[in-house]
């Protein structure tokens, strides 16, 4: 499919202070967009009419709250009560109480549901029982009078030093060793990222309710709700039908509320099973920062082999992730990140060992990205760094070296079709005019005073990220996604993929309709409502649009065909009168392997991904040279996403993904004292405001994957793989040093500039309680 | 829901100094709420036993010129700081200040008076009332008394007022040629507890000689605090190139700062100096 | 105690303790959930309401307070399902993903275009600087604030004049 179409949002070139102004009546490129169907549940959300879990009211329902180790490792000896407090409208749930396995059934039966007395602490933060009263004044009480009585044991922090592995992957191809002994240039680099909260402005919210069959029914937040169903059912001993998840309006997810809400949905059924009522669990800041799952922090170390002149020969890199206390998905995040630590480029000679290992910290989950860009930070700036080691330009470098089509991956896949490394790294490079302003913050560096207040600086980097799951990820989900055309004649989509903003209530009627051949307006989305829609698998893993839209874009031809077959008319036009004779129609669509595309789990080779998309981003700072403070002033991101299905939509994830890169870049630090995180609140962990935002210009160029119907291969978290290596490109192009650490904060870069001593490194804990 | 706390709210003073005279626990007053509601909310530390609410006590509020002093109500908000005419005329840093402290919901319901009492070491006005010898003005049924702003931080997050008092108003003297400039570090554009906050004031003599230096600081130490080896570094001399020098090692070396989730010591040290000599350069224009 | 106070253009009493937040009061007592908690420490924003026509967040106001106040919140601004330009401005630009943030940054939006200041972007980005959120990057609410803005100016200039 050779048709490529760039879609540019306008950048407005006027200096900041201008007034944006047009004549009234005329919309500006990148602005309102009449023809594409808005955000269907925009109005509710608009309006304050949408529902978010806090916002539900149950009648009679209690409140629960956790009660949570205060030791990073610890044997639980006791749990004690005052007994001088009134107990008797207090609940309390322990482990003891749980009539099912004591297990957040997840990848690995590791994590509890609750410690048992006589169990292990391993984290700080960990629930150890929980407590539900009517009346918020006492639970709060209540939650003073319990004390637990513990055995202090030795923490681990260091991941470097941890003795205990959650998984391993290695990937080979040629020879490694061989290659680096002969190499004209060997470059290393040390890197380290640390921790990333998710911040959905939504705290983590569920209510169970109490069903009159002895099950559970919760609603809440959350991007999966069949992992919840799983979790019920294993730790409560219920049936299928007797847990029913429903999803709430979700205020933002980003990946820590794929596999956390099951823990949160856990605690509120057991005590709303044992209370009768329905139980409210709404974490306030502190405990959602406190307990939640994080970005794995990762320590990367590249060592490269290139000629002189460029030609790069061998990759040798190791890369260990810290997985927290407990598994959780930690073996999943790590084979991203590994198969992604080289980087989008061609190498005969790669070696790639990843290992994740367990701290005792809370346990780090999913987040937008899952591995990659932790990774592909390390191999961006190893590519920036070479670039600068030979004396080349980075994008000539990179022009160089990035995939063709044909390429070979170091899980050996061929990469067949819609490759667009190169074209994105044009579309950025020249949107942003990036040799031009890098040519004269060349001149301004090499000609700047002693005494200068700022420096700018632009950088710029590529990233790939595979589509979907990996490996046979999809296989085995075998999700499912339904269709339905009612008696009545409503068109209904039935299917477990979330919305939390990122448009899958709009996209999915679009692409329903635009098969049908009706208008959006007249396709329904079901709620997600385990009782209700098939398991279309997990929200997560940009696989909304492409794996699940491509399977009710078939649905939707099945339902076509049969009903133009019996009607002898097109659908939009026949469709009621064959609902009114046939009655309720319902067409289910399971996955099936996209064609071509194999890979073997044992030896974790082959076609990790059906595809990949593709992405570059350029960054320009201003660095405060008395303070160390980076502003990112302007992101151009270029993203390749096979095909551009809404275009606000697509922009809004590009938007929103480059943002929360440039925080994880920047200014959101996490730090631990004793396995605790220090900024546990919205007052000390910080993220980006609106005047510390860029303004931030989307390119999207679609190269349709051929496996997919519509050719999509997912947006959403390909942007956060690509920007923080800009923007310490750009620090550095500003300050003439590299910023290995990350988050590149004010005291990094301080440091830098007056040779001072190095804050301590990101994601490890100190020791000493302060 | 956080904790409630029982809470009186007097429409005048006088009320609210009979409530303050009552027996019982101290009384928590509440202005804007910026801090005290989120300390409560917070569970950071267990909740006030009673709250006097004095945002009705319209007696706080105004800014006026009184003679050589600008006066301004303890419940003067952020916003009416920066909207003043008044205050940007005369003492244009405070505005500066006042335009870097949260943002507009913060600004439109933080007080001067708020500010003053929570008495946080990271207080972004605090430094300025320092720095320009500023008086706070306190009231009781006793009458009112008069405490130097320099006095008024005894110790981490405490201040000189009495149970029974209530913060009214400051005075800032107004003295011709005096000079005031404000900078605040923080970790981002808005919404930012500062690193580290200055305020430096100077008197210029007619040869363009500094004098009457003064130098506060804030988030470098318990409370509120003024350098006197670096005023001592700056008192009779020009903002020339290696005044600027001296004075940023002596700031450098006089504070002692620490670790916190924030920053490091080593940064508020390291970034305090070169905050003051860039404010110096900008004076000296060199 | 009893307070007495006007919300979206209706008279409420509401029976509470006085320094129960303003939040809770709209949202529990009331039932307009349209204001969300996201932090409860006045840092994200997303309860943002206009007491007395300033944006303050409803997190850190008590309820004695806002007794004889003008409270505004999310719900005052579409006229039974007709969205207002700002809101409307919102649903073409995109400005809105997940929406938590949405009524709060409505309501700030509100209070900088009720200024009739220039709808530059850096006088935007101050607006509303208070307000988190996590999803959008702010590009296309900075669009959608412009955008009401322009129409705004448009419909005060029907002969075209600007």
């Amino acid at each position: 499919m050779g048709a490529t179409h760039y879609h540019e949002t306008v950048r407005s070139s006027a200096p900041p202070d201008t007034p944006l102004v047009l004549p009234p009546g005329v919309l500006a490129p990148g602005r309102a967009r009449a023809a594409l169907p808005l955000r269907r549940e925009g109005p509710a959300k608009l309006t304050g009419l949408a529902k978010y879990a806090d916002d539900l009211v149950f009648p009679g329902a209690w409140y629960g709250a956790t009660i949570r180790s205060t030791e990073p490792h610890a044997r639980l000896l006791g749990i004690d009560l005052d007994p001088a407090f009134d107990w008797s409208t207090v609940v309390v749930i322990t482990a003891e109480d749980i009539p099912g396995d004591n297990v957040v059934s997840l990848i690995q039966d590791d994590q509890p549901v609750l410690v048992p007395v006589g169990g292990e602490i391993q984290h700080q933060a960990e629930p150890v029982c929980l407590l539900a009263a009517p009346d918020r004044t006492i639970l709060r009480a209540a939650k003073r009078r319990v004390t637990l009585r513990t055995e202090r044991l030795p923490a681990t922090f260091d991941p470097l030093q941890s003795e205990r592995e959650f998984a391993h992957f290695e990937l080979t191809r040629g020879d490694v060793d061989a290659a680096l002994a002969t190499a004209e240039v060997v470059v290393e680099g040390e890197y380290r990222v640390g921790h990333q909260e998710q911040l959905y402005i939504e705290n983590q919210a569920m209510i169970a309710v109490p069903r009159p069959d002895g099950g559970i029914e919760v609603h809440g937040s959350m991007q999966c709700p069949y992992y919840i169903h799983g979790a019920l059912k294993r730790a409560l001993n219920l049936t299928d039908a007797q847990a029913v998840v429903i999803q709430a309006e979700t205020g933002g997810g980003f990946g820590g509320k794929e596999e956390y809400p099951s823990i949160i949905a856990l605690h509120a059924a057991l005590l709303a099973q044992r209370v009768g009522k329905p139980v409210r669990m709404i974490y306030d800041r502190h405990e959602d920062i406190s307990a939640t799952t994080k970005r794995h922090p990762a320590w990367v170390r590249h060592r490269t082999g290139v000629t002189r002149e460029g030609e790069l020969v061998a990759q040798d890199i190791e890369v260990v992730m810290d997985g927290g206390a407990y598994v959780t998905l930690t073996p999943v995040v790590l084979s991203r990140g590994t198969i992604h630590a080289g980087g989008p480029y061609e190498c005969p000679n790669v070696r790639i060992r990843g290992r994740a290992m367990a701290t005792n910290t809370p346990p780090n989950g999913a987040f937008r990205g899952f591995g990659a860009p932790q990774t592909e930070f390390a191999a961006e700036t190893q590519v920036n760094r070479i670039a600068e080691r030979l004396g080349l330009s980075p994008l000539a470098l990179r022009r160089r070296w990035v995939y063709r089509e044909g390429g070979v991956t170091p899980t050996g896949q061929v990469l067949r079709e819609s490759v667009a490394g190169l074209e994105v790294l044009e579309a950025a490079a020249q949107a942003s005019e990036y040799e031009g302003v890098a040519a004269h913050t060349r001149r301004a560096r090499d000609g700047r005073a002693d005494d200068a207040r700022t420096a700018r600086g632009i950088g710029l980097a590529l990233a790939w990220h595979g589509a979907g799951f990996t490996g046979s990820g999809e296989v085995h989900l075998a999700s499912v996604a339904s269709l339905e055309l009612t008696a009545e004649g409503a068109i209904r989509i039935l299917t477990a993929s979330t919305e939390m903003g990122q448009g899958t209530n709009t996209i999915f009627p679009q692409m329903v309709a635009e098969t049908l051949g009706v208008d959006p307006e007249l396709v329904d989305v079901a709620p997600p409502d385990t009782s209700v829609v098939p398991d279309s698998g997990p929200t997560v893993a940009s696989r909304t649009a492409m794996v699940v839209g491509g399977l009710l874009i078939k649905a939707a031809e099945r339902l076509r065909l049969q009903v133009e077959t019996a009607s002898g008319g097109p659908f939009t036009d026949t469709y009621r009168s064959f609902a009114a004779e046939h009655g309720a129609t319902r067409v289910d669509e399971q996955f099936t392997p996209y064609p071509g595309v194999e890979f073997d789990d044992a030896t974790y080779t082959g076609d990790a991904y059906p595809c990949f998309g593709w992405a570059s981003a350029v960054a320009e700072v201003e660095v405060d040279l008395d303070t160390g403070e980076v502003s990112v002033t302007d992101v151009v991101s270029a993203d390749e996403i096979g095909r551009v299905i809404h275009r606000v939509l697509a922009e809004g994830q590009v938007e929103g993904g480059s943002l929360q890169a440039v925080g994880y870049a920047t200014i959101e630090e996490l730090k631990l004292t004793d396995g605790r995180y220090l900024n546990d609140r919205l007052a000390t962990y910080l993220i980006p405001t609106a005047m510390d935002a860029p303004r931030i210009t989307s390119i999207l160029l679609e190269h349709p994957y051929s496996g997919a119907p519509h050719g999509a291969k997912g947006v959403g978290e390909l942007p956060m793989d690509v920007v923080a290596p800009a923007v310490v490109a750009a620090i550095h192009d500003a300050i003439g040093i590299w910023i290995t650490d990350l988050p590149a904060t004010s005291e990094r870069v301080l440091a830098a500039l007056t040779g001072s001593a190095w804050p301590a490194p990101p994601g490890i804990s100190t020791e000493m309680p302060r | 829901m956080p904790a409630e706390p029982p809470v009186e709210s007097p429409t005048t003073l006088v009320d609210a100094y009979r409530l303050l005279m009552e027996p019982g626990p101290a009384w928590r007053p509440v202005a804007g709420g910026t801090d005290l509601l989120v300390q409560i909310t917070g569970d950071l530390g267990p909740p006030p036993d009673r709250v006097l609410n004095i945002w009705g006590l319209d007696e706080m509020r105004g800014i006026t010129l009184d003679g050589d002093e600008l006066v301004i109500g303890a419940l003067t908000t952020y916003t009416d700081l920066r909207a003043s005419a008044l205050v940007g005329e005369l003492l244009p840093a405070l505005v500066a200040a006042a335009a870097t402290i949260g943002a507009a919901q913060i600004q439109n319901r933080g007080t001067v008076g708020g500010n003053l009492v929570n008495a946080s070491p990271a207080g972004d006005t605090l430094p300025i009332w320092l720095a320009t010898d500023t008086v706070i003005v306190l009231g009781s049924a006793a009458g009112e008394r008069t405490v130097a702003a320099n006095e008024f931080f005894p110790a981490y997050r405490q201040t000189a007022r009495r149970d029974d008092e209530l913060v009214l108003r400051v005075r800032v003297p107004l003295l011709p040629r005096r000079h005031v400039r404000f900078r605040k570090v923080g970790t981002r554009r808005a919404q930012a507890i500062s690193k580290v906050v200055l305020a430096l004031s100077w008197l210029t003599g007619d040869d363009g000689t500094w004098n009457d230096t003064r130098l506060a600081l804030g988030s470098v130490a318990a409370t509120p605090v003024r350098s006197a080896a670096t005023e001592a570094a700056l008192d009779g001399r020009q903002p020339i190139r290696a005044t600027a020098d001296a004075a940023a090692a002596a700031l450098s070396a006089d504070i002692q700062p620490i670790d916190d989730v924030r920053s490091t010591a080593d940064y508020r040290r390291l970034v305090a100096g070169r905050v003051l000599r860039r404010l110096l350069r900008d004076e000296g224009g060199w | 105690m009893t307070y007495r106070l006007t919300v979206n253009g209706v008279s409420a009493e509401v029976e509470a303790p006085g320094m129960r937040r303003l939040l809770d009061v709209l949202r529990e007592d009331l039932g307009l959930t349209g204001t969300k908690e996201g932090c409860g420490e006045g840092e994200c924003g997303a309860c943002s309401v206009l007491l007395n026509g300033a944006v303050v967040d409803a997190c850190l106001v008590p309820l004695c307070q806002a007794a004889g106040a003008d409270v505004q919140t999310v719900e005052a601004l579409d006229r039974e399902g007709a969205l207002n330009p700002l809101q409307a401005a919102f649903l073409e630009t995109g400005g809105a993903q997940c929406g938590i943030c949405t009524p709060g940054m409505l309501m700030a939006g509100e209070a900088f275009l009720a200024t009739g200041a220039e709808p530059t972007e850096v006088a935007i980005r101050e607006a509303i600087a208070g307000n988190l959120c996590r999803c959008t990057g702010y590009t296309k609410i900075i669009d959608a604030i412009v955008l009401a803005a322009e129409r705004r100016a448009a419909a005060a200039a029907p002969d075209g004049q600007a």
